[in-house]
């Protein structure tokens, strides 16, 4: 059976899809806004009115960083997916912050909540993207190949049909009683 | 010419590349007929093995007719067809005279990076990682053969592209791995995965003997392959393989374990794989050995493991108390693919075995890229893909 070029990418002589670039960059944007949370909690929790929340902020970086690793590996969906509910968590931290922010920490935050929801559409529609194409399932699955014995003078003629002079002597392992015997043999005296 | 280039994690291109060329007096050129995709291609596609660079050929299962030879090669004529072996030996020195073909001390052109990776040197190989070599791999149009005196496999006229190419990898490998085994006929085989390796690997155990195989996966489609050459096969989904495998064997366990999957072990079917995925995402372990753990385990004391499957570094949680306690023997390595394939080209020219039933798809060398997320997703009941170059 060949396999027809229907069954391959828009791009046959190309693996990665442009969906698997856009999610690697997500990754490299998790990992480096992760870090910036981890390393920097203060400065960030000041410029959006989240002071006194530090620990929170942490959180949220180690949260970045696991998804950023995860969306880089070799199955990014589910990355990419919990990315999106990571947005809907900071959209809502950002709006809480957003209650006693004074006149400038409210503008900053205005413009981290619009960051964070143009980054949720790129994330749910990468998501979306991924999961469509992981459960496009390209041609038959489960096919029958009972019929591929590759023997073909038949399963019974080939069962120890290539004798046990096809395993070298530095290949044997098994102990076996003509073996124990012979080796027995050896160490007795002449 | 045309060849299948690695650019990086999951990133293969059909690109256009500059035609190989004769370097050393025992090197040849091939025009490559016949090439296909291999089980640990997919662990570069996955940038699971170190030491890859951007603009790498890959590929490490090919044949194809002699074009060129140098001026040493004596032994090869122009259009003569041939299987090239994914190991690449010198014939020459002291691991080759033993037959150690992939531990050759002389064909790994980055031996020194190899002695500090590995302790000591291994083969060269095609299509792989700078560890290796380096070697442009066989997945193009044509490809340079180092040392091509001793790196060959002639193919009988009677032969075709379909029954001789996997002499050059997966048909060895299979083989090895169950001679490893030193099957007796009353010996019960385990063989985990049912991919090509795996299947190569049934039908060597039934040749050699075996009282009863059994196959271990969860694709239907490849458990059918794996029922038809004779196997009792165990789908892992459905069924627990420990208790399933002592049903098997009264109780005892297998009397041999044969690892055809590797570092790769799916990893969302058991706990410890789970973990392992995890640990191989935050770079604190490289491989997932969720089948060595089984393998240990349920082993009958005495008995032996056979691990063909790849493994690229450091596994973690490998229950080796319980294997030290059980005597376990524990044979591995890659293939010392040219030891085998004198008798194994006999035994396809005398029709008992015919390695093309493997082949379920085949494509232009410009699908290749395309063919690996089919192959890599297990999508249409992939098994084997043979490109055309």
């Amino acid at each position: 059976m060949n396999a027809s070029s229907t069954l391959v990418t828009s791009r046959p002589d190309r693996s990665l899809t442009k969906t698997d670039r856009v999610a690697r960059g997500l990754g490299w944007f998790s990992l480096a806004l992760g870090l910036t949370e981890l390393v920097a909690p203060g400065k960030l929790g000041k410029a959006l009115g989240l002071e006194g929340k530090e620990t929170l902020l942490r959180a949220y970086g180690g949260r970045e960083i696991g998804a950023g690793m995860w969306a880089l590996s070799d199955t990014p969906a589910p990355a990419i997916w919990a990315r999106v509910a990571g947005d809907l968590v900071d959209l809502g931290t950002l709006a809480y912050g957003l209650k006693d922010a004074d006149e400038e920490e409210r503008r900053n935050n205005f413009i981290a909540l619009a960051a964070v929801a143009g980054i949720t559409v790129v994330d749910l529609l990468t998501a979306m993207s991924l999961t469509a194409e992981q459960s496009e399932q390209k041609g038959e699955t489960g096919r029958d190949y009972s019929d591929r014995s590759g023997f073909p003078q038949g399963l019974d003629k080939a069962r120890g049909g290539a004798g046990q002079q096809a395993v070298p002597v530095d290949y044997k392992v098994t102990a076996t009683e003509e073996r124990t015997r012979e080796g027995q043999r050896e160490l007795e005296p002449a | 010419m045309k060849a299948l280039v690695w650019h990086g994690k999951q990133d293969i291109r059909c690109d256009q590349v500059p035609d190989p060329e004769i370097e050393e007096p025992r090197d040849a050129i091939i025009k490559v007929t016949s090439c296909a995709i291999c089980g640990s291609d997919l662990h570069l596609f996955h940038n699971y093995i170190p030491a890859m660079k951007p603009g790498d050929i890959v590929g490490h299962e090919m044949m194809g007719e002699v074009v060129e030879t140098g001026s040493a090669v004596t032994n090869l004529r122009k259009g003569e067809r041939v299987v090239i072996p994914f190991t690449i030996n010198c014939d020459e020195c002291d691991q080759c005279r033993r037959g150690n073909y992939s531990l050759c001390e002389k064909s790994n052109r980055n031996g020194k990076l190899a002695d500090t990776a590995f302790g000591h040197r291994t083969a060269g190989l095609f299509g792989y990682t700078h560890l290796t070599g380096g070697y442009a791999g066989g997945q193009a149009e044509y490809l340079r053969v180092p040392f091509a005196d001793a790196t060959h496999i002639k193919v009988p006229d009677s032969m075709t592209d379909e029954q001789a190419l996997f002499l050059g990898d997966i048909f060895p490998t299979g083989w090895q791995a169950a001679v490893q085994c030193d099957i007796r006929r009353t010996d019960v085989v385990a063989i985990w995965g049912a991919g090509p390796v795996g299947q190569m690997a049934i039908r060597s155990a039934i040749l050699l003997g075996a009282d009863k195989v059994i196959s271990i996966d969860r694709l239907p489609e490849r458990l059918s392959m794996s029922e038809a050459a004779g196997a009792i096969t165990i789908n892992f989904e459905d069924e627990s393989v420990v208790e399933r495998l002592n049903e098997l064997t009264g109780g005892k366990g297998p009397d041999k374990c044969i690892d055809c999957v590797g570092m790769e072990a799916h990893a969302t079917s058991h706990l410890d794989s789970m973990l392992d995925r995890v640990k191989q995402a935050t770079m604190m372990e490289s491989d997932r050995p969720h089948v060595l753990r089984e393998m240990i385990y349920v082993c009958r004391g005495g008995g032996v493991l056979s691990i063909p499957g790849v493994y690229g570094g450091l596994v973690d949680k490998i229950p080796f108390g319980m294997a030290m306690n059980k005597g376990l023997t524990w044979r591995m390595g890659q293939t010392h693919v040219r030891r085998w394939t004198d008798d194994l080209t006999r035994r396809i020219d005398e029709g008992q075995i015919d390695p093309s039933f493997v082949i379920t798809h085949t494509a232009s060398l410009e699908e290749g890229p395309g063919m690996y997320r089919i192959f890599e997703q297990k999508q249409d009941s992939c098994v084997k893909v043979m490109l055309k170059p």
